[in-house]
């Protein structure tokens, strides 16, 4: 078996086991679980070299769909809660999408921004459907028709999250080496040369978008159940700062970087915010700067420059052949 | 909608598009020259405002004559933009124009974050005001509207003043020019003797200064709050992506039609307020992706 696999198998195991011997940890590794994977969905677009600063929207979308939801039916099922919370980001992934994937770098940065900022003051302003700025309860749901008490439900919870995340993961893993996934690279290495292999460099990129924002999705509904509440700020521009700035924190070479830069991340602010809460972004900002000007690989590429003797993550050698080109124009 | 009504949206939309363009004319400068999408210019706005009203306030609280506050709003503006923005090219965006675009919106996102944070903490989240010059213009009557004539007359002559002056500053002056030859070409410009570091970091100030002045402007129409930064990075970013980035005069039409857009919406119907921007920018990029003046780029193979 790959290492890789191993450690991932044995992360499982050990986080599976979490609740037998850190029971106070749960509630927090569970919010982690569900924000690593809206920290995915960044990733996926990271890979084809597009940052968007309003990917929060699907996370609010996420949390909304479930509210909706639970709000309408009393004892609904925490499976029709994220099956609709999925379907929900996926078809307005689509239509946003459809629109910024004709958009590069800049463009498909702030046009995904004007759109967050658009749901955002929606859902602030329609106070009579969407409980303006308190935002909206989600209540307590059942799972397979059995109910739980808040402690139980706690648990549950927790090996929801993991298990759907463990399978994320997986599957981006997956995708990310298929070749949707490596003609998502060529996006960012050079799109002309991948629409002669005669591929759409929109379609690639199209089919990440939804990707991303589906994973965006998932991650609001188990936050959102988590906490019992959706409120507009899940969908806040600092808010998808915070993703992109842990993608990028975690590192774009892997997509453990993801977990990594989620749990070091909130780690850091459980124990730092409530000394520093009124230099967060200050400390975030300053950090992140760092980190570009010194570590633009994040946590993955200073891992690999620890374990191995490479000083350069293997990415690179395509960047070079990028920058070559540019030379020669 | 009675004629009053046409007026009085005119009046505001013709006031508030002269903000935006002051503000979105930094930020297409910057772009067209620098390649740089400069996110903490929302920021910059903000500050601009804040030391405008923290100058103002003393001006006025310290006993000296209120007229003081119409210098005091420039004085604010140029110190903001050449200490701030000064600080900001040369201290880190002149370390990263060789790296990937992403990585400089990055950069540049980072910043606002920063400038966010020192804005909040210098001057809390009560809200400021400082409208002397508001009251000290007086009113006008147009088509039998009352309005300020700080709104119908100044903040218009500034703007159409901006555009001018940057236009002849861009034809006319040696500076100028080799401002454009560094844009055309930054290779060719070097070889034939520009500093194409000094220009980037002028243009950067230049830029920095309009954002700042757009926020010293509008301290006297509104009260300032924390937010209004991120709202205006967006909506500027809305107003010249709508013109193509890089396009000058465009930068001014565009915001003159988002601007009086937005505010006919305020009286038509409210909740359409904060969606017209962008549903204007959505519309146009729909039609024309590089904006209403913005030319289609060469793809590189």
């Amino acid at each position: 078996m790959r290492p890789a696999l191993i450690a991932f198998l044995v992360l499982l195991a050990v986080l599976a086991g979490l609740p037998f011997y850190a029971d106070n940890l749960t509630v927090f590794v569970t919010m982690c679980l569900a924000k690593s994977l809206a920290v995915l969905g960044i990733l996926v677009l990271i890979r084809a070299d597009q940052v968007s600063f309003g990917h929060a929207m699907y996370f609010a979308i996420g949390a909304y769909a479930a509210a909706f939801l639970s709000s309408a039916w009393r004892d609904i099922d925490l499976t029709l809660l994220v099956l609709a919370a999925m379907a929900a980001s996926m078809v307005a992934g689509l239509l946003v999408g459809l629109f910024v994937t004709r958009y590069r770098g800049i463009f498909f940065g702030m046009i995904n921004l004007a759109f967050s900022m658009v749901l955002y003051s929606i859902l602030e302003k329609a106070f009579h459907i969407t409980g303006g700025s308190d935002g909206m309860r989600i209540r307590r749901p059942t799972l397979m028709g059995f109910e739980f008490k808040r402690a139980e439900f706690d648990i549950v919870m927790f090996y929801v999250s993991l298990g759907i995340a463990a399978v994320c993961f997986l599957l981006v893993w997956r995708y990310l080496r298929s070749p949707l996934g490596q003609a998502l690279r060529a996006v960012k290495t050079n799109e002309t040369r991948l629409e002669y292999l005669g591929l759409s460099a929109r379609h690639v990129l199209l089919a990440g978008y939804v990707v991303s924002a589906v994973l965006c999705g998932l991650g609001g509904v188990l936050m959102g159940t988590v906490q019992g509440l959706a409120t507009p700020e899940h969908g806040f521009w600092s808010r998808s700062a915070e993703l992109v700035f842990i993608a990028v924190l975690g590192g774009q070479g892997h997509v453990a970087g993801a977990f990594a830069g989620t749990v070091i991340f909130e780690t850091v602010r459980t124990f730092a915010a409530a000394i520093l809460d009124d230099s967060w972004q200050l400390i975030l900002g300053v950090v992140l700067i760092a980190i570009i000007l010194w570590a633009p690989g994040g946590l993955v590429e200073l891992w690999q420059r620890a374990t191995r003797r490479r000083p350069r993550p293997a990415s690179e050698p395509v960047e070079t052949g990028r920058q070559s080109m540019e030379v020669r124009r | 909608m009675t004629l009053n009504l046409v007026v009085l949206a005119l009046l505001d939309g013709v006031a508030y598009a002269a903000l935006l363009f002051l503000v979105a004319v930094g930020l297409t400068l910057i772009f067209g020259v620098l390649g740089i999408l400069n996110i903490a210019h929302g920021s910059l706005y903000a500050i601009g405002a804040y030391v405008t009203a923290t100058l103002g306030q003393w001006l006025v609280a310290a006993g000296y004559n209120p007229w003081l506050t119409f210098p005091a709003l420039v004085v604010a503006a140029v110190v903001v933009g050449v200490v701030l923005g000064g600080a900001i090219e040369r201290l880190l965006l002149q370390r990263i124009y060789s790296k990937e675009p992403i990585l400089q919106l990055l950069v540049t996102f980072a910043v606002f974050m920063i400038l966010e944070n020192l804005q909040r903490m210098i001057w809390g989240v009560q809200p400021y005001y400082m409208s002397e010059p508001l009251t000290l213009l007086g009113n006008v009557s147009v088509l039998g509207i009352n309005y300020t004539a700080y709104q119908v007359l100044f903040l218009p002559l500034a703007a159409v003043a901006v555009l001018i002056g940057l236009r002849w500053f861009l034809r006319h002056t040696s500076m100028g020019a080799q401002i454009l030859a560094v844009t055309e070409d930054r290779e060719a410009a070097t070889a034939i003797g520009i500093n194409a570091t000094r220009v980037y970091l002028m243009t950067f100030i230049l830029g920095a200064c309009f954002a700042a002045l757009g926020g010293a402007l509008a301290t006297p129409t509104t009260s300032l709050v924390t937010g209004m930064g991120a709202n205006m990075i967006v909506l500027s970013f809305a107003v010249a992506a709508t013109a193509g980035l890089g396009q000058i005069e465009g930068a001014a039409i565009s915001a003159l039609m988002i601007g009086i857009a937005r505010s006919f919406a305020v009286y038509l119907s409210p909740e359409l307020e904060v969606i017209m921007p962008y549903l204007i920018m959505v519309l146009v990029l729909l039609v024309r992706p590089s904006g209403l003046f913005g030319r289609e780029t060469v793809r590189k193979i």
